[in-house]
């Protein structure tokens, strides 16, 4: 195109516009300016100043926010990079994600959040928000400076990939981050309990013979930081929730009325630990794969709203890392390029409507953990997604923009496809474009 | 001759059809009648080279195979591989092209990881034979164990056979439970509560906590090693009080059928699991399991590799 197009400006025809927060769902166009979304339904085409894109019957929605993966960056580069985390992100259809402390150094210093929030702006493709840790290095002994932390642009904190390791620390966190209205993410896991285990302890870690983690290691720390929350003026996240056992506490406690919200993850709703018999570490994460029972409660519990959204948990590891001995391989998939066609096959199972998978995937998160997010209504930020359900697409390479391939969806055909992804009004992925190239 | 194994590996006791199982039972027969005579070799597998690659320690299994693929005239080369350079990180896949580089034909691995002869089994282009994986597999060990309950009792259906001790830790039991089941065999476990897997819906066994109603007119006692160390982890208090709730002594062993025969994959822990096994010498069976050893090993080389 020879026009000198604004960056952050288009007008998308021919699709159909859904956006949870509001109830909208109708056919038409939309038209962005300036980064924010100008006007929609049936309005005519510009006559000139913007690209013109046709939409062929695609659904347009406000962009995914993800509140729980890990870039790897600073300090594990060869997994993956702000950048090639960012890539993954958008092709995913993810405008904002939340990214965990455990780098090379730990995010517990504001140096190490504005080092990330300047390269990920460098970068330019999903916004990124960075977790600070808990505690200083993820020991579990020392609390972080929250405030300066907060400052800085955390917008929350976590020990993640490890527990808040003891009660009392969990304690002061809880009180303490209320200070700035951080929520603390836990990654609920008694490691004693736990002792080495690899996958879910069950029917099928008797057979395969691999030492099991009983689904108690979550409920235990689960139901530990529900009374502790109890008596504090503090909000927690429960993290990638995983047995029947850790929705119930969460239900119940809601119920009860305290602040507490909690996240699953595709690979909870979509595999169970009979994945594990393949004998491959693409199928190793921590909490591990469960069994069907624990898997229809994840369902239930997204279905009645106790699970408040969908988060990738997005880890990845280079293959010689994975390409291993089960016991001897690290926990973590990649998620961020395979969440949202898992979540359109609850939507196809019956399970969920299109409208709330994107609740559980864009609105709720956002509105959880304070993060801007894409609104279709004139002057909404124009974050956005462009997708077509009745499309499929292979997971894994060559398709995967993350630096690692470590998914056991690798070969596996996958609903949906997206077709762009707008940051800002900018757009950031266009999937025909780099079909083309 | 028929008995020719289908898959190409044998890495679990699955990969056998019942049929197969008692094929590599004829073969051994005749393998046994040539190791007594004076020249044992016949020339089976002359001109093939077997690896036998071993990531833990292990004399019998090794010893045993060896004299086995010798028997076959076939070349052994021995590589040990210590536990502690796969933990520094040492790559299964440098292992793959070793075999590759040394041009096996077959491969004999001990690993402590389960599912890794599995693993190496999609990867090389030769015969696997998994000579133990972490807490999964044994099948050579299940098979010579069989062989040595068919040649003492002549028959498998309607026995009843005991296993007894750490039933979570021990690949031996688990491919026992297959073998023996499918044979038609009822199988008891017996052990604490804190060494039997909590979830077994997929075995069809019997569980006693109490040694002496689970070896009750039993025909068959198995008991397994156990490894000292499971004290010091909490899944029992000691291993006196062990030995006392769980050893086979001549005492308890008169509550199982008189001609009862008793059976240990060795290496025994005497006072631990068995106790005073002199004073029921005729019914062990564990001499007999070291010599068949051999035989069903030379049955499941020959079975497998001399087939091409």
């Amino acid at each position: 195109m020879a026009r000198k197009d604004s960056a952050d400006s288009f007008f998308l025809k021919d699709v159909r516009l859904l956006d949870p927060a509001t109830g909208l769902d109708m056919n038409g166009h939309i038209r962005v300016e300036n980064g924010l979304v100008a006007e929609f339904g049936s309005i005519p085409a510009p006559s000139s100043g913007m690209p013109v894109w046709e939409g062929e019957g695609s659904i347009v929605t406000p962009g995914l926010v993800d509140v729980h993966a890990h870039f790897r960056e600073p300090g594990f580069e060869y997994k993956e990079t702000i950048e090639s985390g960012s890539r993954a992100a958008v092709s995913g259809g993810f405008t904002a994600v939340c990214v965990m402390a455990n780098t090379d150094p730990v995010n517990d210093h504001p140096e190490v959040t504005l080092g990330m929030i300047n390269k990920a702006r460098e970068i330019g493709l999903c916004r990124v928000f960075p977790i600070g840790a808990v505690s200083l290095g993820l020991k579990g002994e020392t609390l972080t400076e929250m405030g300066a932390l907060t400052q800085a642009g955390c917008v929350g904190f976590s020990d993640d990939g490890l527990p808040v390791r003891t009660s009392r620390l969990l304690r002061r966190a809880l009180e303490y981050a209320a200070l700035f209205h951080r929520p603390v993410i836990d990654h609920c896991e008694d490691r004693d309990l736990s002792d080495g285990g690899v996958m879910n302890e069950g029917w099928v870690s008797t057979d395969l013979g691999l030492k099991g983690i009983p689904p108690a290691s979550e409920e235990v720390v689960v139901a530990r930081d529900l009374e502790i929350l109890k008596s504090t003026r503090g909000r927690l996240h429960v993290a990638h929730l995983s047995t029947a056992g850790g929705v119930r506490l969460v239900r119940d406690a809601k119920r009860r009325h305290l602040n507490v919200t909690a996240e699953t993850c595709p690979h909870y709703f979509s595999l169970t630990d009979e994945a594990v018999r393949c004998h491959h570490a693409d199928a190793k994460m921590n909490p591990p794969l469960r069994t069907e029972e624990d898997r229809l409660a994840i369902i239930e519990g997204l279905r009645d709203g106790t699970i408040d959204m969908i988060a990738t948990d997005h880890a990845p590891h280079a293959p010689f890392e994975k390409e291993r001995e089960f016991d001897q391989a690290p926990f973590g998939i990649i998620g961020l390029e395979t969440a949202f066609s898992l979540g359109l096959d609850l939507v196809k199972d019956g399970y969920l409507d299109m409208a709330m998978l994107l609740y559980l995937m864009s609105v709720r998160p956002a509105r959880v953990f304070g993060l801007p997010r894409g609104e279709i209504r004139p002057g909404g930020l124009a974050d956005l997604m462009v997708f077509d359900p009745s499309q499929t697409t292979v997971a894994g390479v060559p398709r995967f923009r993350s630096r690692s391939r470590n998914s056991p969806f690798s070969g596996q055909k996958m609903s949906g496809r997206i077709r762009m992804t707008f940051v800002g009004g900018k757009k950031v992925f266009d999937e025909q474009e780099e079909r083309e190239e | 001759m028929s008995d020719f194994l289908t898959s190409p590996h044998l890495l679990s006791v699955e990969d056998l059809t019942t049929d197969e199982m008692n094929g590599i039972f004829r073969t051994a027969d005749s393998f046994l009648d040539l190791s007594s005579r004076t020249v044992k070799k016949v020339p089976s597998l002359r001109g093939k080279t077997l690896v036998n690659l071993f990531y833990e320690p292990s004399t019998r299994t090794r010893t045993s195979f060896e004299i086995a693929a010798k028997r076959l005239s076939a070349d052994v080369i021995n590589i040990t591989t210590s536990q502690s350079s796969v933990v520094k990180g040492e790559s299964l896949l440098d292992t793959v092209r070793t075999i590759e580089a040394l041009g096996a034909d077959g491969v004999v691995i001990r690993h402590p990881s389960s599912g890794v002869p599995e693993w190496i089994s999609r990867r090389v282009g030769c015969h696997v034979i998994n000579a133990g994986d972490g807490l999964r597999e044994h099948p050579t060990q299940a098979l010579l164990d069989l062989y040595t309950i068919l040649k003492r009792m002549g028959r498998f259906e309607g026995l009843q056979v005991a296993i007894v001790g750490d039933i979570l830790h021990s690949r031996v039991a688990r491919s026992n439970i297959r073998a023996l089941t499918r044979m038609g065999v009822r199988v008891r476990l017996v052990g604490p509560p804190t060494l039997i897997p909590a979830d077994r819906k997929g075995w069809n066994v019997d569980v006693f906590y109490d040694l002496k109603e689970g070896i009750r007119d039993c025909d068959v006692v198995m008991a397994l090693r156990l490894q000292l160390e499971r004290a010091t982890a909490s899944f029992i208090p000691s291993l006196k009080e062990y030995a006392r709730l769980y050893g086979i002594s001549p005492q308890v062993l008169r509550l199982a059928k008189p001609d009862v025969l008793v059976l240990h994959p060795g290496p025994i822990n005497r006072g631990i699991e068995i106790q005073d096994e002199e004073s029921f010498h005729p019914h062990s069976g564990i001499l007999d399991q070291v010599h068949f050893g051999v035989g069903v090993r030379m049955a499941v080389l020959y079975l497998l590799m001399a087939g091409q």
